[in-house]
Protein backbone atom coordinates (compact mmCIF):
# COMPACT_ATOMS: atom_id res chain seq x y z
CA UNK A 1 0.00 0.00 0.00
CA UNK A 2 1.66 3.17 -1.16
CA UNK A 3 -1.25 5.53 -0.72
CA UNK A 4 -0.17 9.04 0.13
CA UNK A 5 -1.21 10.94 3.25
CA UNK A 6 -3.61 13.22 1.36
CA UNK A 7 -5.55 10.24 0.01
CA UNK A 8 -5.63 8.48 3.37
CA UNK A 9 -6.66 11.57 5.32
CA UNK A 10 -9.46 12.29 2.84
CA UNK A 11 -10.61 8.67 2.79
CA UNK A 12 -10.81 8.51 6.59
CA UNK A 13 -12.98 11.61 6.75
CA UNK A 14 -15.15 10.21 3.95
CA UNK A 15 -15.59 6.84 5.69
CA UNK A 16 -16.55 8.52 8.98
CA UNK A 17 -19.16 10.62 7.23
CA UNK A 18 -20.60 7.77 5.15
CA UNK A 19 -20.87 5.26 7.97
CA UNK A 20 -22.40 7.70 10.45
CA UNK A 21 -24.68 9.06 7.74
CA UNK A 22 -25.84 5.52 7.06
CA UNK A 23 -26.50 4.91 10.76
CA UNK A 24 -28.65 8.03 10.91
CA UNK A 25 -30.53 6.96 7.79
CA UNK A 26 -31.52 3.78 9.64
CA UNK A 27 -33.75 5.98 11.82
CA UNK A 28 -35.80 7.07 8.83
CA UNK A 29 -39.37 6.06 9.61
CA UNK A 30 -38.42 4.87 13.11
CA UNK A 31 -37.65 8.03 15.08
CA UNK A 32 -39.67 8.71 18.23
CA UNK A 33 -41.60 11.62 16.68
CA UNK A 34 -42.11 12.86 13.15
CA UNK A 35 -40.18 16.08 13.78
CA UNK A 36 -37.14 14.11 14.93
CA UNK A 37 -37.47 11.70 12.03
CA UNK A 38 -36.95 14.65 9.70
CA UNK A 39 -34.16 16.08 11.85
CA UNK A 40 -32.18 12.82 11.90
CA UNK A 41 -32.63 12.38 8.15
CA UNK A 42 -31.34 15.94 7.71
CA UNK A 43 -28.25 15.24 9.80
CA UNK A 44 -27.68 12.02 7.88
CA UNK A 45 -27.95 13.78 4.53
CA UNK A 46 -25.44 16.42 5.66
CA UNK A 47 -22.95 13.64 6.35
CA UNK A 48 -23.63 11.73 3.15
CA UNK A 49 -23.20 14.97 1.22
CA UNK A 50 -19.81 15.46 2.88
CA UNK A 51 -18.91 11.84 2.14
CA UNK A 52 -19.68 12.33 -1.57
CA UNK A 53 -17.41 15.36 -1.85
CA UNK A 54 -14.65 13.61 0.07
CA UNK A 55 -14.85 10.30 -1.83
CA UNK A 56 -14.96 12.06 -5.14
CA UNK A 57 -11.84 14.00 -4.20
CA UNK A 58 -10.12 10.92 -2.75
CA UNK A 59 -10.68 9.16 -6.07
CA UNK A 60 -9.06 12.05 -7.92
CA UNK A 61 -6.11 12.15 -5.55
CA UNK A 62 -5.65 8.39 -5.80
CA UNK A 63 -5.60 8.57 -9.59
CA UNK A 64 -6.60 4.97 -10.23
CA UNK A 65 -9.95 5.78 -11.76
CA UNK A 66 -12.08 4.93 -8.73
CA UNK A 67 -15.09 7.21 -8.38
CA UNK A 68 -17.15 8.02 -5.28
CA UNK A 69 -19.47 5.03 -5.78
CA UNK A 70 -16.62 2.56 -6.08
CA UNK A 71 -14.97 3.91 -2.95
CA UNK A 72 -18.22 3.92 -0.99
CA UNK A 73 -19.76 0.66 -2.13
CA UNK A 74 -17.13 -1.67 -3.49
CA UNK A 75 -14.48 -1.89 -0.81
CA UNK A 76 -14.19 -4.71 1.71
CA UNK A 77 -14.64 -4.25 5.44
CA UNK A 78 -10.93 -4.16 6.23
CA UNK A 79 -10.44 -1.36 3.70
CA UNK A 80 -12.71 1.05 5.56
CA UNK A 81 -10.86 3.52 7.74
CA UNK A 82 -13.70 4.97 9.82
CA UNK A 83 -13.75 5.44 13.58
CA UNK A 84 -15.22 2.64 15.66
CA UNK A 85 -17.50 5.26 17.23
CA UNK A 86 -19.48 5.91 14.05
CA UNK A 87 -20.21 2.26 13.30
CA UNK A 88 -21.71 1.57 16.74
CA UNK A 89 -25.39 0.60 16.49
CA UNK A 90 -28.12 3.18 16.98
CA UNK A 91 -29.27 1.68 20.28
CA UNK A 92 -31.97 3.77 21.89
CA UNK A 93 -32.45 7.45 21.17
CA UNK A 94 -29.96 8.48 23.88
CA UNK A 95 -27.23 6.32 22.29
CA UNK A 96 -27.79 7.91 18.88
CA UNK A 97 -27.72 11.42 20.35
CA UNK A 98 -24.60 10.73 22.41
CA UNK A 99 -22.76 9.19 19.45
CA UNK A 100 -23.65 12.19 17.31
CA UNK A 101 -22.60 14.68 19.97
CA UNK A 102 -19.22 13.04 20.56
CA UNK A 103 -18.55 13.02 16.81
CA UNK A 104 -19.77 16.50 15.99
CA UNK A 105 -18.22 18.13 19.08
CA UNK A 106 -14.91 17.02 17.57
CA UNK A 107 -15.70 17.49 13.88
CA UNK A 108 -17.05 21.02 14.18
CA UNK A 109 -13.78 22.56 15.42
CA UNK A 110 -11.91 20.15 13.14
CA UNK A 111 -13.63 21.57 10.04
CA UNK A 112 -13.21 25.13 11.34
CA UNK A 113 -9.47 24.47 11.53
CA UNK A 114 -9.39 22.60 8.20
CA UNK A 115 -10.67 25.73 6.43
CA UNK A 116 -7.00 26.76 6.64
CA UNK A 117 -5.84 23.51 5.01
CA UNK A 118 -2.89 23.71 2.63
CA UNK A 119 -5.11 21.72 0.25
CA UNK A 120 -7.72 24.01 -1.36
CA UNK A 121 -10.29 21.24 -1.92
CA UNK A 122 -10.22 20.08 1.70
CA UNK A 123 -10.45 23.73 2.78
CA UNK A 124 -13.53 24.20 0.59
CA UNK A 125 -15.20 21.02 1.88
CA UNK A 126 -14.48 22.16 5.45
CA UNK A 127 -16.05 25.56 4.84
CA UNK A 128 -19.33 23.87 3.92
CA UNK A 129 -19.19 21.14 6.55
CA UNK A 130 -18.39 23.53 9.39
CA UNK A 131 -21.89 25.05 9.35
CA UNK A 132 -23.53 21.64 9.17
CA UNK A 133 -21.53 20.30 12.11
CA UNK A 134 -22.28 23.40 14.18
CA UNK A 135 -25.96 22.55 13.87
CA UNK A 136 -25.32 18.88 14.74
CA UNK A 137 -23.60 19.99 17.96
CA UNK A 138 -26.48 22.24 18.87
CA UNK A 139 -29.24 19.77 18.06
CA UNK A 140 -27.71 16.77 19.79
CA UNK A 141 -26.43 18.85 22.72
CA UNK A 142 -29.88 20.28 23.39
CA UNK A 143 -31.36 16.80 23.24
CA UNK A 144 -28.81 15.30 25.59
CA UNK A 145 -29.39 18.12 28.07
CA UNK A 146 -33.10 17.35 28.08
CA UNK A 147 -32.57 13.60 28.33
CA UNK A 148 -29.97 13.85 31.11
CA UNK A 149 -31.85 16.50 33.06
CA UNK A 150 -35.24 14.95 32.33
CA UNK A 151 -36.94 12.04 34.05
CA UNK A 152 -35.18 9.40 36.15
CA UNK A 153 -35.51 6.97 33.25
CA UNK A 154 -34.18 9.35 30.60
CA UNK A 155 -31.29 10.28 32.90
CA UNK A 156 -30.42 6.64 33.45
CA UNK A 157 -30.46 5.90 29.73
CA UNK A 158 -28.44 8.98 28.82
CA UNK A 159 -25.77 8.10 31.38
CA UNK A 160 -25.75 4.49 30.14
CA UNK A 161 -25.29 5.72 26.56
CA UNK A 162 -22.41 7.95 27.61
CA UNK A 163 -20.76 5.14 29.59
CA UNK A 164 -21.10 2.83 26.59
CA UNK A 165 -19.73 5.22 23.95
CA UNK A 166 -17.15 7.23 25.85
CA UNK A 167 -14.42 4.57 25.40
CA UNK A 168 -14.71 5.16 21.63
CA UNK A 169 -14.08 8.90 21.89
CA UNK A 170 -10.33 8.52 22.35
CA UNK A 171 -9.94 7.36 18.75
CA UNK A 172 -10.93 10.84 17.57
CA UNK A 173 -7.52 12.02 18.75
CA UNK A 174 -5.48 9.11 17.47
CA UNK A 175 -2.53 10.11 15.29
CA UNK A 176 -0.66 7.37 13.43
CA UNK A 177 2.16 7.71 10.95
CA UNK A 178 -0.07 8.50 7.97
CA UNK A 179 -2.02 11.04 9.97
CA UNK A 180 1.20 12.66 11.23
CA UNK A 181 2.37 13.10 7.64
CA UNK A 182 -0.97 14.68 6.68
CA UNK A 183 -0.76 17.06 9.65
CA UNK A 184 2.80 18.04 8.85
CA UNK A 185 1.84 18.75 5.24
CA UNK A 186 -0.91 21.02 6.55
CA UNK A 187 -3.72 19.00 4.95
CA UNK A 188 -5.60 18.40 8.20
CA UNK A 189 -5.38 19.97 11.67
CA UNK A 190 -3.68 18.28 14.60
CA UNK A 191 -6.39 16.68 16.77
CA UNK A 192 -4.57 17.87 19.88
CA UNK A 193 -5.35 21.44 18.83
CA UNK A 194 -9.03 20.44 18.70
CA UNK A 195 -9.12 18.92 22.17
CA UNK A 196 -9.80 22.12 24.17
CA UNK A 197 -12.87 22.92 22.05
CA UNK A 198 -14.09 19.31 22.25
CA UNK A 199 -13.68 19.28 26.05
CA UNK A 200 -15.42 22.63 26.35
CA UNK A 201 -18.47 21.48 24.38
CA UNK A 202 -18.73 18.12 26.14
CA UNK A 203 -18.19 19.56 29.62
CA UNK A 204 -20.80 22.23 29.03
CA UNK A 205 -23.41 19.75 27.78
CA UNK A 206 -22.71 17.18 30.50
CA UNK A 207 -22.91 19.80 33.24
CA UNK A 208 -26.28 21.05 31.95
CA UNK A 209 -27.44 17.47 31.48
CA UNK A 210 -26.32 16.48 35.01
CA UNK A 211 -24.35 13.59 33.49
CA UNK A 212 -20.96 12.35 34.66
CA UNK A 213 -18.03 12.01 32.30
CA UNK A 214 -16.87 8.40 32.60
CA UNK A 215 -13.36 7.69 33.80
CA UNK A 216 -11.68 5.44 31.28
CA UNK A 217 -8.21 4.02 31.43
CA UNK A 218 -7.85 2.77 27.87
CA UNK A 219 -9.73 3.73 24.76
CA UNK A 220 -11.01 1.50 21.97
CA UNK A 221 -9.21 1.96 18.66
CA UNK A 222 -8.55 0.06 15.45
CA UNK A 223 -10.98 1.54 12.94
CA UNK A 224 -8.28 3.71 11.37
CA UNK A 225 -6.29 0.56 10.65
CA UNK A 226 -9.30 -1.29 9.24
CA UNK A 227 -9.97 -3.41 12.35
CA UNK A 228 -13.67 -3.00 12.96
CA UNK A 229 -16.22 -4.06 15.52
CA UNK A 230 -18.60 -6.94 14.82
CA UNK A 231 -21.25 -4.42 13.75
CA UNK A 232 -19.40 -3.26 10.66
CA UNK A 233 -20.04 -6.31 8.50
CA UNK A 234 -23.80 -6.07 9.00
CA UNK A 235 -23.71 -2.37 8.28
CA UNK A 236 -21.82 -2.88 5.03
CA UNK A 237 -24.07 -5.74 3.97
CA UNK A 238 -26.99 -3.34 4.19
CA UNK A 239 -25.14 -0.35 2.73
CA UNK A 240 -23.59 -2.20 -0.20
CA UNK A 241 -26.44 -4.55 -1.03
CA UNK A 242 -27.83 -2.66 -4.02
CA UNK A 243 -24.51 -1.95 -5.68
CA UNK A 244 -23.27 -5.50 -5.21
CA UNK A 245 -26.50 -7.10 -6.41
CA UNK A 246 -26.99 -4.77 -9.36
CA UNK A 247 -23.49 -3.57 -10.27
CA UNK A 248 -23.39 -0.10 -11.82
CA UNK A 249 -27.10 0.36 -11.29
CA UNK A 250 -28.29 3.92 -11.77
CA UNK A 251 -31.64 5.56 -11.21
CA UNK B 1 -41.76 8.95 25.64
CA UNK B 2 -45.06 9.85 24.03
CA UNK B 3 -46.02 13.00 22.26
CA UNK B 4 -49.24 13.55 24.10
CA UNK B 5 -47.69 15.94 26.62
CA UNK B 6 -45.65 17.90 24.12
CA UNK B 7 -47.15 21.30 23.43
CA UNK B 8 -48.10 22.34 19.92
CA UNK B 9 -46.29 25.24 18.27
CA UNK B 10 -47.20 27.34 15.25
CA UNK B 11 -44.35 28.07 12.86
CA UNK B 12 -43.88 31.33 10.96
CA UNK B 13 -41.17 31.84 8.37
CA UNK B 14 -39.94 34.99 6.69
CA UNK B 15 -38.79 34.08 3.22
CA UNK B 16 -36.97 37.30 2.39
CA UNK B 17 -35.94 40.52 4.06
CA UNK B 18 -38.78 43.01 3.88
CA UNK B 19 -41.44 40.30 3.78
CA UNK B 20 -43.68 39.47 6.72
CA UNK B 21 -43.40 36.17 8.56
CA UNK B 22 -45.94 33.75 7.12
CA UNK B 23 -47.57 30.85 8.87
CA UNK B 24 -46.28 27.61 7.38
CA UNK B 25 -47.55 24.92 9.72
CA UNK B 26 -47.31 23.51 13.20
CA UNK B 27 -45.31 20.94 15.13
CA UNK B 28 -44.85 19.38 18.55
CA UNK B 29 -41.82 20.15 20.71
CA UNK B 30 -40.95 20.14 24.40
CA UNK B 31 -39.90 23.80 24.58
CA UNK B 32 -39.10 26.87 22.50
CA UNK B 33 -35.46 26.12 21.55
CA UNK B 34 -36.40 22.59 20.46
CA UNK B 35 -39.41 23.94 18.58
CA UNK B 36 -37.11 26.30 16.69
CA UNK B 37 -34.83 23.43 15.71
CA UNK B 38 -37.74 21.21 14.71
CA UNK B 39 -39.09 24.10 12.61
CA UNK B 40 -35.74 24.41 10.88
CA UNK B 41 -35.68 20.70 10.08
CA UNK B 42 -39.34 20.44 9.16
CA UNK B 43 -40.03 23.63 7.23
CA UNK B 44 -36.78 25.13 5.88
CA UNK B 45 -35.23 22.15 4.13
CA UNK B 46 -35.38 23.74 0.70
CA UNK B 47 -34.08 27.19 1.49
CA UNK B 48 -37.47 28.61 2.41
CA UNK B 49 -36.43 31.22 4.88
CA UNK B 50 -34.22 33.71 6.62
CA UNK B 51 -36.01 33.85 9.93
CA UNK B 52 -38.25 31.58 11.97
CA UNK B 53 -40.78 32.39 14.67
CA UNK B 54 -42.32 29.69 16.81
CA UNK B 55 -45.36 30.58 18.90
CA UNK B 56 -47.14 28.33 21.38
CA UNK B 57 -50.46 27.47 19.73
CA UNK B 58 -52.11 28.19 23.07
CA UNK B 59 -51.00 31.81 22.80
CA UNK B 60 -53.10 32.31 19.69
CA UNK B 61 -56.66 33.52 20.07
CA UNK B 62 -58.63 32.72 16.95
CA UNK B 63 -61.93 34.00 15.66
CA UNK B 64 -64.86 31.65 15.92
CA UNK B 65 -65.96 30.28 12.54
CA UNK B 66 -69.56 30.81 13.71
CA UNK B 67 -68.89 34.57 13.76
CA UNK B 68 -67.96 34.54 10.09
CA UNK B 69 -71.07 36.38 8.91
CA UNK B 70 -70.80 39.12 11.52
CA UNK B 71 -67.08 39.65 11.17
CA UNK B 72 -66.43 39.39 7.47
CA UNK B 73 -69.51 39.50 5.29
CA UNK B 74 -70.36 43.21 5.78
CA UNK B 75 -67.15 44.24 4.00
CA UNK B 76 -68.25 42.59 0.77
CA UNK B 77 -70.95 45.19 0.08
CA UNK B 78 -68.68 48.20 0.60
CA UNK B 79 -67.38 48.57 -2.90
CA UNK B 80 -65.58 51.81 -2.05
CA UNK B 81 -63.11 49.66 -0.14
CA UNK B 82 -62.34 47.77 -3.31
CA UNK B 83 -61.31 50.46 -5.77
CA UNK B 84 -60.87 48.09 -8.68
CA UNK B 85 -62.74 50.36 -11.10
CA UNK B 86 -59.97 52.96 -11.47
CA UNK B 87 -57.87 53.01 -14.61
CA UNK B 88 -54.28 52.38 -13.50
CA UNK B 89 -51.53 53.35 -15.97
CA UNK B 90 -49.45 50.38 -17.08
CA UNK B 91 -46.28 51.97 -15.72
CA UNK B 92 -47.60 51.85 -12.19
CA UNK B 93 -47.65 48.08 -12.08
CA UNK B 94 -49.23 46.44 -9.08
CA UNK B 95 -50.78 48.70 -6.51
Amino acid sequence: MTDGPLFLATLRLADDALVLGHRLSEWCGHAPVLEEDLALANLGLDLIGQARSLYSYAGTVEGRGRDEDQLAYLRREGEYRNLLLVEQPNGDFAVTMTRQLLFSAFMHPFHVAMKASSDPTLAAIAAKAEKEMAYHVRHTGEWLIRLGDGTAESHRRAQAALDELWPYSGELFEVDEAMRAAIEAGFVPDPEAIRPRFDETIDHVLAEATLNKPKVGAFQAGGRAGRHSEHMGFLLADLQYMQRTYPNATW
Amino acid sequence: MTTQNWPLWEVFIRSRNGMAHRHVGSLHAVDAPMALQAARDTYTRRGEGLSIWVVPSQAITASDPADKDMLFEPTASKIYRHPTFYEVPDDVGHM
